[in-house]
């Protein structure tokens, strides 16, 4: 079982026999009251979210989640295909099952996929995932304090604010926690 | 050239060396911060917020610098508003043998006791010992609370007044806030998740039934039949001070966090009354300060009265007792002292760390904490 000092993103729960992934959570304690975790859940089976309090000392039951190892093969309407590549069996999974970070796969990327009753149901991917810039306006020099950024466009489509300093066809590391530009690196 | 990068322009960089800022040929993915030796960056700058990714403890207090230096900036202004006031600072004990008996606070064992979870008992000792205007800035210690409002080791600022109410204190702290958010950010004006409150004094003020009426529809004097009638659903074996929290976590923080000044919340129903005086048998003489939703600090007219003293920790203990934690014993030293005489007086804690926040506009403690509990 775990308890609240195990909540972090990413745990996944079983509650009223469905499998839940925690995205989000935040220690709540007022001055003279009690401690709790307030904790928002993701239905792993079908998407829709719930937030509950789990006060200090509650127990949650971990859910049997399998993980394999899988290939990103392609997008097919809004469903993500990938492929076990030791036995080449493919499985499709709903884009919005993956939330944001379904932006930034790019064909053959290794990933875990994830089953409940060997059901896919969520996919992760690498913390860092390396893109070329396929768009963005030129920065404007003269401000170089740093923290001025811009948007770029990535070859998965996606958008990630960056230094001024990036252009066209660079290579950038993203982390795919947070959708955040890391750093410029060499193709 | 040996130093650290400033700026990088174009196919230009400044570094800073031991004893010249030069102009240098900028080498591809030099960023300002780095620390660069004849054209390699021996150590990148990461910079962004913590957490950030690949990070090294070596270089993460780095990415706070300038929230530090506020940080800094805000204790200097916290000593000079003391010092002009004519206040004491005073050093109490962080090892104690009665960490306190607060229902929800966990202390955190230290040698032949506790690490303090709030320098109080001591600090009261100090006023019946004869002092009038005293303050501390220390750390104090509280078991497994983290978040972004919380650290399990943090700062805090605790002030008392003999011979005085709590609009004395209400004062102070209007007036402290408004210099340490000034010292720093060089207006009164404090920033929280983004948005700005002018902090001036004075500050608007509410009572506590106010409060949970206007925002809840809950009256305090009859919690749980109008927590049912406003549709916030808690169990019927919900303790009262559970049952209030509900309420008030719902609908009155929310309702605070939207304010654009902040509030002083006071009058707080009895069985909230902590080590506050009582003012009459539903009242306790106690406020708290809100900026931003955040909940700054916590004021009591203290209570004097070593018996009532002596079955409130009873209470607690018969409490703590029922709900499993810790039980711990009952500070002797301090009920002595008010047996032989604390004057009224009336006192706070201030979180210091989170009005650092609120002048830094931080979002986090851990931005401006120089070391955060994972960098331990």
């Amino acid at each position: 079982m775990y308890d609240t000092s195990d909540i972090r993103k990413g745990l996944k729960v079983l509650m009223d026999g469905n499998p839940w992934t925690i995205v989000e959570f935040q220690f709540v304690k007022p001055g003279k009251g009690a401690a709790f975790t307030r904790t928002k859940f993701k239905n792993l089976l079908n998407g829709t979210t719930k937030e509950m309090n789990i006060r200090s000392g509650e127990k949650l039951e971990p859910a049997n989640v399998d993980q394999r190892e899988m290939q990103f093969l392609y997008k097919e309407g809004g469903d993500l295909v990938l492929m076990d590549q030791s036995n080449y069996e493919q499985v499709s999974i709903a884009a919005d099952m993956v939330g944001d970070a379904a932006d930034l796969m790019k064909d053959n990327l290794p990933c875990t996929v994830l089953f409940f009753n060997e059901r896919p149901v969520d996919v992760q991917l690498p913390t860092f995932v390396f893109l070329e810039v396929t768009a963005s306006e030129p920065g404007v020099r003269g401000d170089t304090s740093g923290n001025v950024q811009k948007p770029a466009t990535v070859e998965t489509g996606a958008m990630v604010m960056v230094p001024l300093f990036i252009r066209v066809g660079d290579m950038l590391k993203i982390d795919t926690r947070t959708h955040e530009y890391v750093e410029r690196v060499a193709k | 050239m040996r130093g650290r990068v400033l700026a990088v322009d174009g196919e230009l960089a400044i570094v800073r060396g031991e004893r010249l800022d030069a102009r240098v040929p900028a080498q591809p993915g030099w960023r300002p911060g780095d620390l660069v030796d004849d054209g390699v960056a021996v150590r990148p700058f990461t910079g962004g917020d913590y957490p950030g990714p690949g990070t090294e403890v070596a270089r993460l207090p780095r990415a706070r610098m300038a929230a530090l230096q506020g940080r800094a900036r805000a204790l200097a202004a916290t000593r000079a508003f003391f010092a002009a006031r004519d206040f004491t600072e005073v050093e109490t004990p962080l090892i104690v043998p009665s960490p306190g008996l607060e229902i929800h606070l966990d202390a955190v064992p230290a040698g032949d006791g506790f690490l303090i979870t709030s320098p109080e008992y001591a600090m009261k000792r100090l006023l019946a010992a004869g002092f009038e205007r005293i303050y501390t800035i220390c750390k104090c210690f509280r078991g497994n609370e983290h978040g972004p409002h919380h650290a399990g080791e943090f700062t805090m600022i605790e002030w008392y007044r003999g011979y005085a109410a709590l609009d004395a204190i209400i004062a102070d702290t209007e007036q402290l806030v408004a210099a340490v958010v000034t010292a720093v950010a060089g207006r009164p004006i404090a920033r929280v998740a983004g948005r700005e409150l002018d902090v001036t004094p004075p500050w608007p003020r509410l009572t506590v039934r106010a409060a949970m009426q206007q925002w809840a529809h809950v009256d305090v004097d009859d919690l749980l039949p109008s927590l049912h009638a406003a549709g916030i659903a808690v169990a019927d074996d919900t303790a009262w001070d559970d049952a209030f929290f509900a309420a008030f976590l719902a609908r009155v923080e929310p309702a605070l966090t939207a304010l654009d000044r902040p509030l002083i919340l006071h009058d707080w129903p009895a069985p909230l009354a902590a080590l506050a005086r009582k003012k009459d048998a539903t009242t306790a003489l106690r406020f708290e300060a809100y900026v931003g939703g955040i909940e700054l600090a916590n004021a009591f007219d203290e209570l004097t009265d070593p018996a009532e003293q002596r079955a409130r920790f009873e209470d607690d203990q018969r409490l703590r007792r029922a709900r499993g934690r810790a039980v711990y014993p009952i500070d002797e030293k301090l009920l002595a002292a008010l047996a032989e005489g604390l004057p009224p007086s009336a006192g706070i804690a201030l979180g210091f760390d989170r009005l650092v926040m609120l002048a830094t506009g931080a979002t986090t403690i851990d931005q401006v904490l120089t070391f955060t509990e994972a960098e331990r």
